[in-house]
């Protein structure tokens, strides 16, 4: 009988291990950090509500919160779009669709870091290249206005993720029967009823998956906010995970950025909830 | 039906632009990669002069890429031999013993996937600072407790749909628990540990934040670590920083060439589940 727990044991332990250590023992103690006033040397004491008073009331992460979120319902939008939209054309029957879709997806391979750099040069140098071709002023300097880097990285993110939530929508459109839409067709529905009628439903499910996908994935956004803009110009492009690292690593604010931590878990957390309650209810419905 | 035919065609003219479109960013970043730093500062949009491959010598060198790369393959290929091993083991316990411990364990790691690294990684650093694990091993430790989660999540799935009657068989003939699972189960769950392995290789592989943190000393950096500090230097340089990132993608690319179908695969498995 002891013998039958102990090899339960072994297999679990190193993975279980490894999850305590590395992320259960940290959340613990970050949420107790953010209480206090630690600065990663000294033994902290207790400050309360302090840090969490202070940072709703501090501009620049008030702003970095405030363009994150602007940031998460663009690039979800447009995400999405671009990526339904290719789903819809590789999934035609073309004789280049395998070559369509290794092109749309192949971004994804590459890190964030090094595609924001790549874009980097398209936003800085090709944009002014094609501007003094065309007499365009304005696709000069899209790195040094917030406005035209909020698009610039909006656009990157289109560009990077659209091939994925691509590749997660042919899954379902290629598991929609082909009689059925034959049949609607001989019942005499045109494309689009087709489209609404027949694919729509049975595609719903990936909705939710590319939605929820696209929604943490904008709003935890790091690599390419570094690479793209760094922030800049004046912190005007600053997302909330740069902000946090910044207080922690530059102004070494550790407890502060611990407290800013816990909020971003929140809401990070109330996103992933949502999507697990969306899906428990639908499977329910079925 | 002619007319059909038609609008097919139309549609594929408009997949084949929209790819280009696709392409274009690293068709500029090539081109412009070979040219000298005045033609850059002329135009970005012609073709080069002369294809000199100069750039490619001097950004090669200052990136130490032999190095780099060898450095991105030991973190990667390691890490995720871990996460392979000690996932697939936690899975099986979990699916085959069930009950209500089990069941606790297994939330645990699924719950676990809603935290954004980002509130972990102060005292994650502070922690392991301290146990004076701030090194390769300490790394590879910390990508198995991150990738856990999912990876186990994965297994799980498939354990359940093998029956235990088999696990049974091989108790009467006299296998302990651990050859039932390295010589029978093991390599059942081979389509799982491919989607395992790429999911796990794409994330590990690209990841900066964590190792930017962790192993930021001269002689141990991977790629993405390198690659910014290479890009810092010559930002104003691009002919020099353009054929880098270049060659930091080459690797990736011919891989993806060979494997496109399976990591397609992996990747829409990976994120329906």
């Amino acid at each position: 009988m002891r013998n039958r727990n102990l090899w339960y044991w072994l297999f679990l332990a190193p993975a279980l291990l490894a999850l305590a250590v590395v992320v259960i023992l940290p959340l613990a103690y970050g949420v107790y950090y953010s209480f206090t006033d630690w600065n990663g040397i000294k033994t902290p004491s207790f400050v309360g509500l302090e840090h969490y008073k202070a940072l709703f009331a501090e501009e620049e992460f008030r702003d970095a919160l405030w363009f994150t979120t602007k940031f998460t319902v663009v690039s979800v939008f447009l995400i999405n779009f671009f990526g339904l939209s290719l789903a819809l054309l590789v999934t035609q029957k073309f004789r280049t669709n395998n070559i369509l879709r290794t092109i749309f997806f192949m971004p994804n391979l590459i890190g964030g870091l090094i595609l924001g750099f790549i874009w980097q040069f398209i936003f800085t140098k090709v944009f002014a290249s094609v501007g003094e071709l065309i007499g365009v002023e304005a696709l000069e300097g899209w790195l040094s206005t917030e406005t035209t880097g909020f698009w610039a990285m909006a656009i990157l993110m289109s560009w990077q993720m659209a091939g994925y939530i691509m590749v997660i929508y042919i899954s379902f459109l290629e598991g929609v029967p082909q009689e059925l839409l034959e049949a609607a067709e001989i019942d005499g529905a045109n494309s689009f009823q087709r489209f609404y009628h027949v694919t729509f439903p049975l595609v719903m499910p990936a909705f939710t998956v590319s939605l929820f996908l696209t929604l943490s994935n904008s709003f935890k956004l790091y690599d390419q906010n570094l690479s793209l803009t760094g922030g800049g110009p004046y912190n005007s492009t600053q997302m909330v995970a740069m902000e946090i690292f910044k207080t922690a690593f530059v102004e070494n604010a550790m407890a502060f950025a611990q407290a800013k931590a816990v909020i971003f878990f929140l809401i990070v957390a109330a996103i992933s909830l949502t999507q697990v309650y969306i899906n428990k209810k639908r499977e329910v419905e079925m | 039906m002619k007319k059909k035919k038609q609008s097919r065609i139309i549609l594929e003219i408009l997949g084949i632009i929209l790819a280009l479109i696709w392409l274009s960013p690293f068709y500029l970043m090539i081109v412009n990669s070979f040219k000298t730093k005045r033609e850059m500062f002329e135009d970005t949009l012609k073709l080069p002069d002369v294809f000199s491959f100069e750039n490619y010598t001097v950004a090669f060198e200052r990136l130490d890429f032999l190095k780099t790369f060898f450095n991105s393959v030991l973190i990667t290929v390691l890490a995720v031999a871990v996460i392979i091993i000690f996932s697939s083991m936690a899975a099986y316990a979990l699916s085959r013993r069930g009950g209500k411990t089990s069941g606790i364990i297994f939330m645990l790691f699924v719950a676990a996937m809603l935290i954004p690294f980002q509130s972990v990684m102060i005292p994650l650093v502070s922690i392991f600072g301290k146990l004076e694990m701030l090194n390769r091993g300490g790394l590879i430790f910390m990508y198995l407790g991150f990738g856990a989660s999912l990876s186990i999540f994965l297994y799980h799935g498939t354990l359940s749909g093998i029956p235990k009657s088999l696990d049974e068989a091989a108790t009467i003939d006299g296998a302990n628990r651990f050859q039932i699972f390295w010589h029978i189960i093991f390599p059942m769950l081979k389509p799982v540990s491919v989607t395992v392995a790429i999911l796990n290789i794409i994330w590990i592989w690209n990841d900066y934040l964590l190792p930017s943190l962790v192993i930021n000393k001269p002689g141990m950096e991977t790629i993405p670590l390198k690659m910014f500090f290479f890009f810092g230097e010559y930002t104003k340089q691009w002919h020099l920083a353009l054929a880098g990132l270049t060659i930091a993608i080459i690797p990736v690319i011919i891989i993806y060439f060979f494997l496109q179908k399976q990591i397609i695969k992996g990747v829409s498995e990976g994120s329906v589940k």
